[in-house]
């Protein structure tokens, strides 16, 4: 088991490799050159050389790779054009924010996911199962960005009972787990629990309907346990699946709430990178990927490793 | 071995449907049978005879939305239709266990296989974690399972086919049980090891004093085992006898189109005698004999009313109208 974790945890090697190449090679894929964005349009040829020496932009590319590699190794980033502070500064604070909100979210779609997919998936076809799955179906096809718009005029606008916008009291970024921060993450969570509980009762519902359906739930009444422990043998053979699911679920909102952070004004990476793309923020924006990517990367891990730990058949595969 | 004893078992006309689909199919059709304790009855008979059905109606197996179960069941003395929930929990694995066709489906494949035995005995006795363990472990020696120390934390998908049916034996025996319900144990094994399982299942039947029946479509199988057999065609059981008697004078003219068609004893280059035509539709039964369109002695009376249960000898049964012509 130790053995397979440190295997695997080599495999992220080359992933890792190929991450940090992509997010500096986007630096100098995009058009316009990074300083264009802060030097005045009418800058000297003389200005704009020394500041390319500067910032390092006039060697190699190679070179260029292995000196900022050198620095993302050491923890840092770059400095952020449009604020002049440490990127690993910005990027903490925003992944941090992130974290709380898609954690959260994973957890509330998780459980009512589980809860929907074993209603479902245990009682096939009946009124209960259409429910359960036109919900899921909502969840994964309602543009959530719009659903944030909806709870926002209903729950803030119309009923006055929670903030539209922002993480904390006066729009401060500092999380803290008090009752005034916790009111600010109830929306932005809800709404963004609605993709992982509608993609993992789906999932759910499937594995169940499919264990159900196997001769070893048959041989497990046979021998005489009740539904509720036959309910435990259905739930650890569908917990391998459902966790992986749950962990993809959480990489992507990891990565991709933009929209709803946008439409919340969360702090978090999603609003960052928002920010940075159009500010032209190169440096913050890199920052913030090569972080993004990391952490899918580590979930990924995360994840294969705990299957590997909950189903036997896998690690041998 | 039909004694006077009280039967063990006792089913009396037991029919089976399955309500679910768009026309109900009649999957047990009148099924009586009494097996006397520490008997092995075979029941024998093709795909959808009928004969796994009426296997599991005896463990109350049945989800009683999707069926519709008649007749009455009494096993070592309960009456298995009156039970539910908790106490036919009790009644599955302690009083009657049952063994699967195919061991790689049958065991959870999550669980290691010493968890899966540990969990049957703590299921029905206040016995302890080690004490459990202790016992599943002496199970496996006792089916004669290679290393069993190290095959008591292996997961079924780590074993072979033979071991595997070992320990779904095992599993099966777990809370000594009186009776033991066999549902094709060795279809889906190698022929090697099949002989291995018939013979260990022989043993523990004759050590323990088991009552066993035997559901297979493998008459030389019902030859190791069995001591008396039942041919079941169309939901109902055409021919029962001890084996020897069914082997040697089978009377019904299915029982005899399943005997000649063996390869066993037929002389190479000849063509097998295969029975022709196909089983009945369940959903949709003839009035009257269910193997008359495929019976070559069949007559009109047979097409028109269903023969009733005849007697051959004291303990040699029969349902065909023809023999008792032919006798007469």
């Amino acid at each position: 088991m130790l053995f397979y974790a440190l295997k695997r945890l080599i495999y992220v090697l080359p992933v890792a490799f190929g991450v940090s190449v992509v997010c500096f090679l986007l630096v100098h894929i995009t058009p316009g050159d990074p300083l264009t964005a802060v030097l005045p349009v009418d800058a000297s040829a003389e200005l704009q050389a020394q500041m390319r020496a500067i910032y390092g932009f006039d060697k190699p590319l190679p070179v260029q790779y292995v000196i900022w590699l050198g620095k993302v190794l050491t923890g840092d980033l770059g400095t952020s054009i449009a604020t002049g502070r440490a990127v690993l500064t910005e990027v903490s604070r925003a992944v941090g924010n992130t974290l709380i909100l898609s954690a959260v979210a994973t957890i509330i779609g998780f459980f009512l996911g589980c809860l929907f997919g074993f209603v479902a998936g245990y009682y096939r076809d009946s009124a209960m199962d259409r429910l359960a799955s036109t919900l899921s179906v909502l969840g994964v096809s309602v543009p959530h960005y719009w659903l944030g718009m909806v709870m926002v005029i209903i729950f803030s606008v119309q009923l006055n009972w929670l903030p539209a916008t922002g993480a904390g009291p006066g729009g401060s970024a500092e999380w803290a787990w008090d009752w005034d921060h916790i009111r600010h993450l109830i929306l932005p969570a809800v709404t963004m629990s609605v993709i992982p509980m509608g993609v993992i009762a789906r999932t759910v519902r499937a594995l169940v309907a499919e264990i159900l359906s196997q001769d070893f739930i048959l041989a497990l009444a046979a021998k005489g346990l009740t539904d509720r422990g036959i309910f435990i043998h259905v739930v650890k053979n569908a917990a391998p699946t459902a966790l992986a699911v749950m962990g993809l679920q959480l990489g992507y909102l990891l990565g991709g709430s933009i929209l709803i952070e946008t439409v919340f004004s969360w702090p978090g990476t999603g609003f960052l990178l928002n920010a940075a793309i159009f500010q032209r923020d190169l440096p913050l924006l890199q920052g913030t990927i090569l972080v993004l990517a990391m952490f899918f990367v580590l979930l990924n891990l995360l994840v294969d490793v705990m299957q590997t730990a909950l189903d036997p058949r896998i690690q041998r595969g | 071995m039909t004694g006077t004893a009280a039967p063990i078992i006792d089913i009396r006309d037991l029919t089976v449907t399955f309500i679910g689909g768009r026309k109900p199919v009649h999957a047990v059709n009148g099924v009586t049978l009494a097996i006397q304790p520490a008997e092995v009855l075979a029941l024998l008979g093709e795909s959808g005879s009928g004969k796994s059905v009426t296997l599991r109606s005896l463990l109350g197996l049945h989800p009683p939305g999707r069926t519709s179960i008649g007749g009455s069941i009494q096993v070592a003395g309960k009456d298995v239709m009156a039970l539910s929930g908790r106490a036919l929990a009790d009644f599955r694995g302690k009083t009657v266990s049952m063994i699967f066709q195919e061991p790689l489906l049958a065991l959870d494949p999550v669980y290691t296989v010493g968890a899966q035995i540990a969990e049957t005995i703590q299921r029905h006795e206040a016995v302890s974690r080690v004490k459990a363990r202790a016992r599943a472990l002496a199970l496996l020696q006792k089916v004669r399972i290679p290393s069993p120390e190290r095959r008591l934390d292996a997961f079924p998908h780590e074993m072979s086919g033979g071991m595997r049916q070992r320990a779904m034996i095992a599993l099966a025996l777990a809370c000594n049980p009186q009776i033991l319900l066999a549902d094709e144990p060795t279809t889906a094994l190698d022929a090697t090891v099949q002989i291995q399982i018939l013979l260990l299942l022989r043993e523990l039947q004759r050590e323990l004093g088991l009552t066993v029946i035997l559901v297979t479509h493998d008459i030389g199988v019902a030859v190791e085992v069995a001591d008396r057999v039942a041919v079941m065609y169309a939901g109902r059981i055409v021919e029962t006898g001890p084996v020897r008697e069914i082997i040697r004078n089978p009377r019904h003219p299915y029982t005899q189109g399943l005997l000649a068609s063996r390869a066993h004893g037929a002389m190479t280059g000849s063509r097998l005698d295969a029975i022709p035509g196909s089983p009945p539709d369940l959903a949709d039964l003839p009035p009257g004999c269910s193997f008359a369109p495929r019976c070559k002695h069949a007559k009109a009376t047979c097409v028109e009313t269903a023969p009733e249960i005849r007697s051959v000898t004291a303990d040699h049964w029969m349902r065909c109208m023809l023999d008792a012509e032919a006798a007469e």
